[in-house]
């Protein structure tokens, strides 16, 4: 309670907490808002007509339709959904995937500790986003498998931050209170090292979830995320890109088409960023001024 | 200092070793008859007359996965590094022509994340507060979010389709036809500076024209980090004791800053330049897409849609090559900065 009174005090976070919030009511009350024309899959973009041409925005669709009939607004309101799912299940799986690696790496030291860095070391160096890609290829197209190749690459930031935590942490006197008592190692580790080392998590998972959902939208955008025609951000973009340059009389003709869902996609990532970063000041002591 | 990079050196052929075993097992996920599809174009169409399990046994698509990968190491080590279909074309010959448009598009893009960024970071430390380092500090809060390919297109937007100042792709038609000319010579396969080595002008501001976009797109965001990072570690610098010192004596606050401050402030930017190589080559593959500019982030697009796996294996061996040298260059970097640095004890 206390950590969300600080963050709301702080105008920035309180701005990314509005505009998560936004994004999340959009997200539950999806179905209300744009009713899905088939109710088994709901996250095939609705069609309005089967046109060639972008449509502006009309009564049917507020927010116009692509190439194709695809409706602007419909796909931007389940695609909140898409992004809430990318983001929340990669997130928490690697982090958890992380902290249990870098976690048994640092608390048991020696030569797992060096092989399991080492690990890391390599996941590192390699582009996150090329490893996706090549990550997708093999397993295909499809958002579930965007989402496992984002976790099979996702967790080794979590895992060098709960490392070097631990580190720390197991110096602490309560540790060696604990194993001078008899507590088990596993006991040690989940009672004592994991509750005071877990927040840094926290914060690198809330700017995270951003950065996640940037990735799987750009991987969608290039042609090898999502199936064409599914509920998902980058690919609307991807949509509008041959309608970029408008006609010859006017260069925004058809500016229904990308500004809406990249307005989305801006919102979205900033909201997470501003409030991660502000996560970061009120739970770092450093920054925490005495009252 | 020269053994420690000797070793460093050594230890690469094990490390690309180690990656493309990695490399190699992923690709080996898929089933022997979707790779051999890869090569055959319109499989849907005459599928049924194709002997697909002769051509599975003849080209030893079944084989098990270490005899595979041995003769795929021996023909690598050959310089073969197989048929690229999405490029068509030999994958090394692929690599040589799409390579040095990105370095073209890095090099730029290097160039305003670095130099820019540590020159305004520098003057947005030196005039802390005032309203050149308001406006950084603002401008940079938003640079550092904003998503590479959203921002490419709005400069499309507004600069192509609007102004038409810029055009995306990488030349004009008419100077592609100057560049394939006998007469002109590609020494290096970048047109900037092949250009300039062939006196044609026209070209090199052509070749230019088609950059602008692609190296801001990318940079800004590296370029708002760089700036941020530097402002905060000059900052910092400022307070320590030596600075204080070297203006105690009397230096002028030039010499100060730039050979006292500056100095030690650089420490954290290097640091982060081995991971900036890493994120510029992965910004390459979104912003090549968006403009259109055929490199080797357009190659590796274009072959990840067309299950193009021996594509994909040269280009990350490659890419490998470069993150360990990167990392390499940032070591040796470091004890040029920092004399406390030492190398291989």
């Amino acid at each position: 309670m206390d950590t969300l009174l600080r963050v709301i005090k702080n105008p920035l976070g309180l701005i990314g907490l509005i505009l998560v919030s936004f994004w999340l009511i959009i997200a539950i009350f999806a179905p209300f808002i744009s009713p899905p024309q088939n109710p088994r899959n709901p996250y095939a973009i609705a069609r309005i007509g089967f046109s060639s041409l972008p449509k502006p925005p009309s009564s049917k669709a507020p927010f116009g339709t692509t190439s194709g009939g695809y409706n602007i607004l419909y796909g931007i309101v389940w695609g909140s959904r898409t992004a809430f799912r990318v983001g929340l299940i990669v997130v928490s799986v690697s982090a958890l995937i992380g902290v249990l690696i870098g976690g048994i790496g640092a608390s048991s030291g020696g030569i797992v500790d060096e092989v399991v860095m080492r690990i890391t070391d390599l996941f590192m160096s390699f582009p996150f986003l090329i490893a996706v890609i090549i990550m997708s290829i093999v397993l295909g197209k499809g958002l579930d498998k965007v989402i496992l190749a984002l976790i099979i690459f996702g967790w080794r930031g979590y895992a060098r931050i709960m490392r070097s935590e631990v580190l720390s942490v197991k110096e602490r006197a309560f540790v060696s209170a604990a194993e001078s008592i008899g507590a088990s190692k596993a006991r040690i580790f989940f009672r004592h090292i994991l509750p005071n080392s877990i927040f840094p998590i926290f914060v690198l998972a809330s700017l995270d979830i951003g950065t996640m959902v940037l990735i799987a939208a750009s991987l969608s955008f290039i042609g090898v995320g999502a199936e064409p025609g599914y509920a998902d951000w980058g690919q609307m973009i991807n949509f509008s890109r041959s309608w970029l340059l408008g006609t010859v009389d006017n260069p925004f003709q058809y500016w229904y088409t990308y500004t809406y869902p990249s307005i989305a996609i801006l919102t979205f990532i900033l909201g997470w960023t501003l409030l991660g970063d502000t996560l970061r000041d009120v739970l770092d002591p450093r920054m925490r001024k005495v009252k | 200092m020269v053994r420690y990079i000797l070793k460093r050196l050594l230890i690469l052929p094990v490390i690309l070793f180690i990656l493309s075993a990695l490399i190699f097992s992923l690709v080996m996920f898929l089933n022997p008859y979707e790779r051999l599809a890869v090569f055959i174009p319109n499989a849907d169409a005459v599928g049924s007359s194709i002997p697909f399990d002769e051509l599975v046994s003849r080209y030893g698509l079944d084989k098990p996965f270490y005899v595979q990968y041995y003769e795929w190491l021996q023909r690598i080590v050959q310089g073969n590094l197989g048929w690229s279909p999405s490029a068509r074309m030999p994958v090394a010959e692929a690599i040589a022509r799409y390579f040095p448009a990105t370095v073209e598009l890095m090099s730029l893009g290097a160039l305003i994340v670095f130099i820019g960024g540590i020159f305004l970071g520098t003057y947005s430390a030196t005039h802390h507060n005032q309203f050149f380092d308001q406006a950084a500090r603002l401008g940079t809060s938003i640079g550092v979010s904003l998503p590479e390919f959203i921002f490419g297109l709005a400069l499309l937007v507004i600069f192509y389709a609007w102004l038409g100042w810029f055009p995306p792709g990488r030349l004009s038609s008419w100077a592609e036809d100057v560049i394939y000319l006998s007469s002109f010579h590609r020494y290096t396969g970048m047109n900037m500076l092949d250009s300039i080595l062939n006196g044609r002008m026209d070209v090199f501001v052509d070749a230019l024209r088609h950059l602008v976009l692609p190296s801001i797109a990318y940079s800004i965001g590296m370029f708002s980090t760089i700036l941020r990072l530097m402002r905060s570690s000059l900052l910092e610098t400022m307070q320590k004791d030596y600075v204080t010192t070297a203006r105690a004596k009397g230096l002028p606050e030039n010499v100060v800053i730039k050979k006292h401050a500056r100095r030690n402030a650089l420490l954290p930017v290097v640091t982060l330049a081995g991971m900036i190589v890493a994120k510029m080559l992965g910004g390459a593959v979104i912003v090549e897409t968006v403009f259109n500019y055929r490199g080797m982030g357009m190659f590796i697009v274009t072959a990840a849609q067309g299950l193009d796996f021996s594509a994909i294996l040269g280009t990350s061996l490659l890419i490998g090559i470069i993150i360990i040298a990167s990392n390499l260059i940032v070591d040796i970097l470091y004890t040029v900065l920092d004399p406390t640095v030492t190398l291989g004890r």
